[in-house]
């Protein structure tokens, strides 16, 4: 199920003014990619043209090739709707919806793609909240408002939500920074599971995170202030935080950064 | 009244926020004046203890303000209340009929008065219930396009225009209704009760004046609470929560798909509470319903062809020609039946906006 994902050259735009310049890089399947960097480096702007979430900021737009298994996921014929059912996302500040209950937030997804049967979303429900590590601490309220959770259990709800409809890759976008440590914990614990499953990006501004999590480590920077984000370097995780080949990659991971 | 509605939403938010911010502020001198006691004053910079005291004396004064006018509005309403009251009841006392159940009101003889406000209550309810109908999909509808899918270059002329519906005096609506709409109306009012005489809101009604019913005055009562609906609808949700819309977008959700699990949940008692403010509106407004409506001598038989008044039409159309006090009560009585219910109308919005409020 897992696929890869290939960016071309890929420039970002918000308008007129270009947040991203030439990002090339290459994900491979049932891996986890860190993303770190500097904040404004564009880390959250290149995740989300990932799945098409870039475009729905007004004015906003995306040059170059990100290709899904080799296929163009900004080709024409592409319905940025189901490339989102394809790519799922956990965002920073956990969202479930609170007017659902637990149960329909977790198969929220599935109910858009149709699936009616209660059997089958009942089913979907139980596999997704174990798979994120919540089916105990959930499995007697099941039927209380997605918000009456701890914050760390929000967040893994959502992450219960988006693999639910079973993509094939995830993005996560800083999906401990709203969290305490032990929630931190649980949810990089998941990760290294849903890897078996996932293809996963994850962005990071805790170097300890990257590391621990991590497979290969994306370094993003600014040239200078007001100009586009760009990769600096990417590389092993494990070379990256020992010998990165790029200069300001080792003042930013070893904290001597302006 | 023109621009009210559009702001009695937040405004009525903000209310609570201001009451509850009230007490905090009025511990904070009380914290200036611990402070010193704890320990030895030591020789502050003379000028200080002045700023602090003055600014103390203008808190208390403001304090005294506040709570002075919110007495005097308090006090006024009740003084209103229970001059409505005396006036009121020495009617209904000597009422010769049942003041719920009559439908007469006869008051021409102060010493034999014979009315009832059953006729008046169902004629308002009747033609309110019937604009709500209308004007509420309507105005979920725009406020949808307004926000979801009008592009911004569209939306906010487009907004404005809603807007200034709602300063078009009642007195316009009402000539526009009589002479313009209810013409055009007549057609659709005939296959109505051709097809649909059956049922009785379609049944040919006792209007004898073709247009003045409760059909058209409904229309245009609709057109009148359109503004209120759709400007509170429109402003709550485009607050929507960013994070809700992207939680949906990112499950893979149509642009319908994010309006039903995002938008809908988080807008529908703003757009309920929104549509009781329009309710409330209908039900007292008066100047156009006196124009449309015929005035009738049978009783209201349901149909939306009859004429007939509701409430305020009754009262602005009598009340100019009464001579004495006993007869002025009878519509003073039936204006505070119209009170009592106007007034249930937004207790209930307001409940609905306090429950939201507590699950959100
Ligand atoms: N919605 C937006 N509209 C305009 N500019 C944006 C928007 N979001 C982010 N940017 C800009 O794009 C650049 C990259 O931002 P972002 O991707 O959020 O950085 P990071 O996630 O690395 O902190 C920043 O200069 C930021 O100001
Ligand atoms: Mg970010």
């Amino acid at each position: 199920m897992a696929k890869r994902l290939d960016l071309k050259d890929v420039d970002i735009y918000y308008g007129s003014f270009q947040a991203v310049d030439g990002v090339t890089l290459s994900i491979p399947p049932n891996s986890v990619t860190a993303f770190i960097g500097p904040s404004g480096c564009g880390k959250s702007t290149v995740l989300r043209a990932l799945n098409r979430m870039h475009e729905v900021v007004p004015g906003a737009r995306v040059e170059g090739e990100v290709l899904l298994d080799g296929e163009d996921i900004y080709a024409p014929n592409v319905d940025p709707v189901s490339v989102r059912r394809t790519i799922g996302m956990v965002f920073q500040r956990p969202n479930p919806f609170p007017t659902m209950s637990i149960r329909d937030n977790v198969v929220a997804g599935l109910k858009l793609q149709g699936v009616k049967n209660k059997k089958v979303l009942d089913e979907v429900a139980e596999r997704s909240l174990r798979g994120a590590n919540l089916w105990n601490e959930v499995k007697d309220r099941l039927n209380k408002p997605g918000g009456s959770l701890s914050g760390g259990q929000q967040q893994r709800l959502c992450i219960a939500r988006a693999i639910a409809v079973q993509p094939e890759v995830l993005l996560m976008d800083e999906p401990c920074s709203a969290l305490d440590p032990i929630s931190t914990l649980a949810i990089e614990d998941l990760i290294a599971n849903l890897k078996k499953q996932y293809t996963i990006v994850i962005v990071t501004h805790n170097m300890q995170q990257a590391a621990r999590v991590s497979d290969q480590t994306a370094f993003f920077n600014l040239r200078a202030t007001g100009e586009p984000g760009r990769l600096v370097e990417i590389g092993d995780t494990e070379k990256v935080f020992s010998t990165p080949t790029e200069k300001a990659t080792e003042d930013y991971i070893s904290g001597r950064f302006g | 009244m023109t621009d009210l509605p559009v702001t009695g939403g937040p405004a009525g938010a903000g209310d609570t926020g201001v009451v509850r911010g009230l007490p905090v502020t009025a511990t904070i001198p009380e914290g200036h004046v611990r402070m010193p006691d704890t320990g030895p004053p030591p020789a502050p910079p003379p000028d200080e203890p002045a700023g602090a005291t003055s600014s103390r004396r203008g808190d208390r004064l403001f304090r005294w303000l506040v709570t002075g006018s919110g007495a005097f509005v308090v006090a006024l309403i009740g003084a209103i209340g229970l001059f409505l009251l005396v006036q009121a009841i020495p009617s209904v006392l000597v009422d010769q009929d049942n003041f719920l159940l009559s439908r007469n009101f006869d008051t021409e003889d102060p010493a034999n008065l014979r009315f009832g406000i059953l006729d008046l209550l169902l004629v308002t309810v009747e033609v309110s219930v019937f604009a709500l109908v209308l004007a509420m999909p309507v105005g979920l509808g725009i406020a949808l396009f307004l926000t979801q899918y009008a592009p911004p270059r569209l939306a906010r002329p487009f907004g404005y225009l809603i807007d200034v519906l709602a300063a078009v005096p009642s007195i316009i609506f009402g000539l526009w209704g009589i002479l313009v709409l209810a013409p055009v109306l007549e057609p659709v009012a005939g296959w109505l009760q051709a097809h649909l005489g059956g049922f009785f809101l379609f049944a040919p009604g006792n209007s004898g004046i073709a247009g003045a019913t409760v059909f058209t005055a409904g229309i245009v009562l609709a057109v009148m609470i359109l503004p209120i609906i759709t400007s509170i609808t429109r402003e709550v949700f485009e607050r929507t929560p960013r994070t809700h819309v992207e939680a949906a977008l990112a499950l893979g959700a149509t642009r319908w798909e994010v309006i039903r699990i995002a938008v809908l949940p988080f807008g529908r008692s703003g757009y309920i509470s929104a549509s009781m403010l329009g309710l409330g509106r209908a039900l007292g407004e008066t100047i156009a319903l006196t124009i449309i409506l015929a005035g009738v001598q049978t009783p209201f038989s349901g149909s939306l062809f009859d004429g007939g008044a509701t409430f305020a039409s009754k009262i602005a159309l009598s009340f100019a020609e009464l001579n004495n006090d006993l007869s002025a009560g009878a519509y003073i009585a039936a204006g505070l039946v119209l009170f009592v219910l106007t007034f249930a109308v937004n207790a209930l919005a307001r409940a609905v906006i306090a429950r939201s409020g507590a699950v959100a």
